[in-house]
């Protein structure tokens, strides 16, 4: 592969394995394969859509575990639920500000334009960490706490000066971009669902090419449907190297420096 | 025979008013200047081809048929969240299609994200002079404040607004894509609070005529059904609120230009139909 | 449009004023006239019964009985039945068929027209040659009651093959009402009555044969303009045209017209 990758998002599932670092190998063996050279990962083993803080912190764990063993591969995110705002806060500090953490994993525990979510943004944001926040718009409904694109814009319209990536860009992506396009501090990463042709041309159209963001979901969704987003779409090469990687060293940087983490 | 009870009383009134300006002298009028068709479409009807659903073919039987103008929505409208591409695909159509006969009306879903950037987009970057709204495929009712929203921005624009009451005979609706007509009662209050607003309805099976009478509405014939209903029509609305329109390639073009010989109309009636309605709103 | 002989094989009393029968068709006629149809087949009285009663279907016949006589050159009458009612029937298919001037059955949404009600109807019908109309549709919506459909006109044709049978209105939805009617011969798709759809007639040409496609309009509760255009609109061949407008309907009317020695 022509391009440098960097995953946005990752877990440690679809891969055997008892422990994360044993699972964060066979992951790893995968991407080898399809030319990835750097995963974010994030969640542990167990998955909790409303986890309790000590569920948080064990799935942190496990994460920052998997982690230290590929410190040249993999970065970790760190698991929080706005409804716990001091185990939040907590974690914050405990993972990314004393740990090697480098990004904010929000999932479905509670619509993240509630204002239970503000002060972990803006201590993400002191963090100089992106806040990542899955979003999907589902005709079947929505799981009680999970988050559309529109509540997402809410909640950056209160935070500009965070950075905020839409996960699956909404599932619905012709809405979903449409509606976190005014934002300027919104990235689409489009995981995660299927490889319909026409997402990421789309995501360029209306956002820019430095708005979208490469990630797979793996490993319950394969590397190769999510990277056939970008190596398959009717986009510049230009475009998908900001894609495939650039985009996410960009906003990793600032907290990397911070780190001492040369690129 | 099959019409539904509320044209059945649209027509009895229309024939008994009709029938005292009947025209006994048979002869054609002298046709007017020009024949602008306000409701055509362009792209692909999603449950079937019609003849003519390829934008070249349409021009071709439009220009054979004596039409000079033809304001243009689009079908991917309807269903597409990608509205946008939708209306990028229309407007790059009639450029490149008909030598400036086809006029593109893009249409906006005040459902989606962000919908007021559809309408900036249609002024601003492709020039329409209107837009073409399709509520019941889009999941609004006309009492929506989006909706009202969406008409007063419009108007601001001076952009004129098309509203497609239907799109196909409820009856015969594909099971997975029914879709109800929406309900005409909110528009008088909404028309009335948006001064400035030019609002034409199309495929209006039964024009409302207390809309028409104010003047700020007007319909056009591709549905009005029974016979000589545009001469019906014609003696129970003001004649500048009627306008030419065919429904192609949805419908046979035919069906509008026949009406226009079925009905007696004089030389005003048959040119204010025709086009200079037409004009008059487009101004 | 004048180069073509227009015969219209479904007609209606209404949407013209008139108080009366005779006061109607002439009305009706003068928008013929500026479509240069011909002759018109007229069905049905001032009166919407969906489910006539003898007494009622009585009236409705005399009423189009009246009419026609006022307009004989341009108009046949099609007699009115009700099959809840079968010796009603028989007897008005006697009176105005036999014994009157009118040359085809209407029947409409009373039953569902594959019941065995209608076998001795329509075996009297084509005993004396009339041709057999029947309204069909298929609503989403859901049918009345008593509404046929196609497939309920497949049905009744295959038990009757020498009748002539009308699937008026082609279903609605033509696309399933072709294919429906498509292996009975003997049935003739009347394309009047709903929008001008198009590609319409292409596909029943296509699917039936130009021989077996009538044109009709449901004038005046539908102009005769939208219905026409489905014909003249139509990409098939003038030769198509010409059978569709007039000459498959006077075909099938001929046996009939020939017995009362009226000359096509």
């Amino acid at each position: 592969m022509k391009f440098e990758i960097w995953d946005v998002h990752t877990h440690l599932a679809g891969v055997p394995g008892a422990t994360p670092e044993e699972r964060l190998e066979r992951l790893l063996e995968y991407a080898d394969r399809v030319g990835i050279a750097r995963l974010c990962v994030m969640m542990g083993m167990k998955w909790n859509y409303d986890p309790t803080p000590e569920f948080m912190r064990q799935s942190n764990d496990e994460v920052m575990r998997a982690v230290k063993r590929f410190p040249d591969r993999a970065f970790g995110f760190v698991y929080l639920n706005p409804k716990h705002t001091q185990a939040s806060l907590d974690e914050l500090n405990r993972c990314v500000r004393d740990g090697p953490m480098v990004g904010v994993k929000l999932w479905v525990a509670l619509h993240c334009n509630d204002a239970r979510l503000d002060p972990i943004v803006e201590r993400a944001t002191e963090l100089k960490t992106v806040v990542t926040q899955h979003c999907w718009l589902k005709i079947t409904g929505n799981l009680p706490g999970e988050s559309t694109p529109m509540d997402l814009a809410e909640l950056a319209a209160r935070h500009p000066k965070a950075t905020f990536s839409c996960i699956h860009t909404g599932g619905d992506w012709e809405r979903g971009i449409r509606a976190i396009r005014p934002y300027p501090n919104i990235y689409a990463d489009i995981n995660g669902g299927d490889p319909t042709a026409g997402i990421t041309e789309m995501a360029v159209r209306e956002l820019g090419a430095e708005r979208v963001l490469y990630g797979s979901d793996a490993g319950g969704r394969s590397f190769s449907s999510q990277l056939a987003k970008v190596l398959g779409a009717n986009i510049p090469d230009s475009a998908k190297r900001l894609i495939l990687a650039e985009n996410t060293k960009r906003i990793l940087q600032p907290i990397l420096r911070a780190k001492g983490i040369k690129l | 025979m099959n019409p539904e009870p509320s044209r059945r009383d649209f027509l009895k009134t229309a024939a008994v008013a009709a029938g005292a300006v009947l025209l006994r002298n048979a002869a054609a009028a002298k046709p007017a200047e020009g024949l602008i068709d306000t409701n055509v479409y362009l792209s692909h009807w999603p449950l079937r081809r019609l003849p003519c659903d390829e934008t070249a073919k349409l021009v071709t039987k439009l220009r054979a048929n004596g039409v000079t103008q033809a304001w243009a929505g689009s079908f991917d409208a309807l269903l597409y969240r990608d509205i946008a591409t939708a209306n990028a695909r229309l407007a790059e159509e009639c450029r490149r299609h008909g030598g400036g006969l086809l006029v593109p009306f893009g249409s906006v879903n005040p459902k989606l994200p962000d919908w007021e950037d559809d309408l900036r987009r249609c002024a601003e970057q492709h020039r329409m002079p209107g837009i073409r709204l399709h509520p019941n495929y889009h999941g609004y009712k006309l009492e929506d404040p989006d909706f009202a929203k969406l008409l007063r921005l419009a108007a601001k624009r001076g952009l004129l607004v098309q509203m497609a009451f239907i799109m196909e005979d409820r009856r015969m609706m594909h099971p997975l894509l029914q879709v109800e007509p929406p309900s005409l009662k909110p528009l008088a209050d909404v028309v009335k609070k948006t001064p400035g607003l030019r609002l034409e309805l199309l495929n209006c099976k039964v024009p409302p005529l207390d809309l028409l009478k104010t003047g700020d509405v007007c319909v056009e014939i591709a549905m009005l059904e029974g016979v000589g209903g545009v001469s019906k029509l014609l003696a129970q609305a003001p004649t500048e609120c009627v306008l030419f329109g065919s429904y192609a390639p949805m419908f046979y073009f035919e069906s509008a230009s026949l009406k226009l010989k079925e009905s007696p109309l004089n030389e005003e009636q048959l040119r204010a139909v025709r086009c200079a309605n037409a004009q008059r709103l487009l101004a | 449009m004048t180069s073509f002989e227009i015969w219209d094989v479904h007609t209606h009393l209404t949407g013209v004023p008139g108080s009366t029968p005779e006061e109607r068709l002439p009305r009706l006629l003068e928008y013929a006239d500026r479509m240069g149809i011909a002759k018109l087949c007229v069905f049905l009285g001032f009166g919407r019964q969906y489910d006539p009663t003898p007494d009622q279907l009585r009236q409705h016949n005399d009423e189009v009985l009246r009419a026609v006589r006022r307009c004989p050159d341009r108009t046949f009458g099609f007699v009115y039945l009700n099959p809840k009612h079968t010796q009603a029937s028989l007897d008005e298919l006697n009176r105005c068929v036999r014994d009157g001037p009118m040359v085809g059955v209407k029947l409409w949404v009373a039953q569902h027209c594959n019941e065995p009600t209608l076998d001795p109807i329509v075996a009297r019908a084509t005993e004396l040659k009339a041709v057999v109309l029947q309204h069909t549709w298929l609503k989403i919506t859901g049918n009345l009651p008593g509404e046929s459909t196609p497939m309920d006109v497949a049905e009744l044709a295959a038990r009757h093959p020498r009748a002539t049978i009308i699937c008026a209105h082609t279903g609605g939805d033509w696309e399933r009402g072709i294919r429906a009617i498509r292996p009975h011969p003997n049935v003739y798709a009347d394309i009047d009555g709903g929008d001008p759809t198009s590609g319409y007639t292409e596909m029943a040409v296509r699917e039936l044969g130009a021989e077996r496609v009538l044109y009709g309009s449901d004038a005046g509760g539908r102009s005769f303009a939208s219905q026409l255009a489905k014909v003249l609109g139509a990409d098939i061949p003038n030769s198509a045209k010409r059978l569709v407008l007039a000459e498959n309907t006077k075909r099938i009317l001929k046996p009939i017209l020939r017995e009362k020695g009226i000359n096509v």
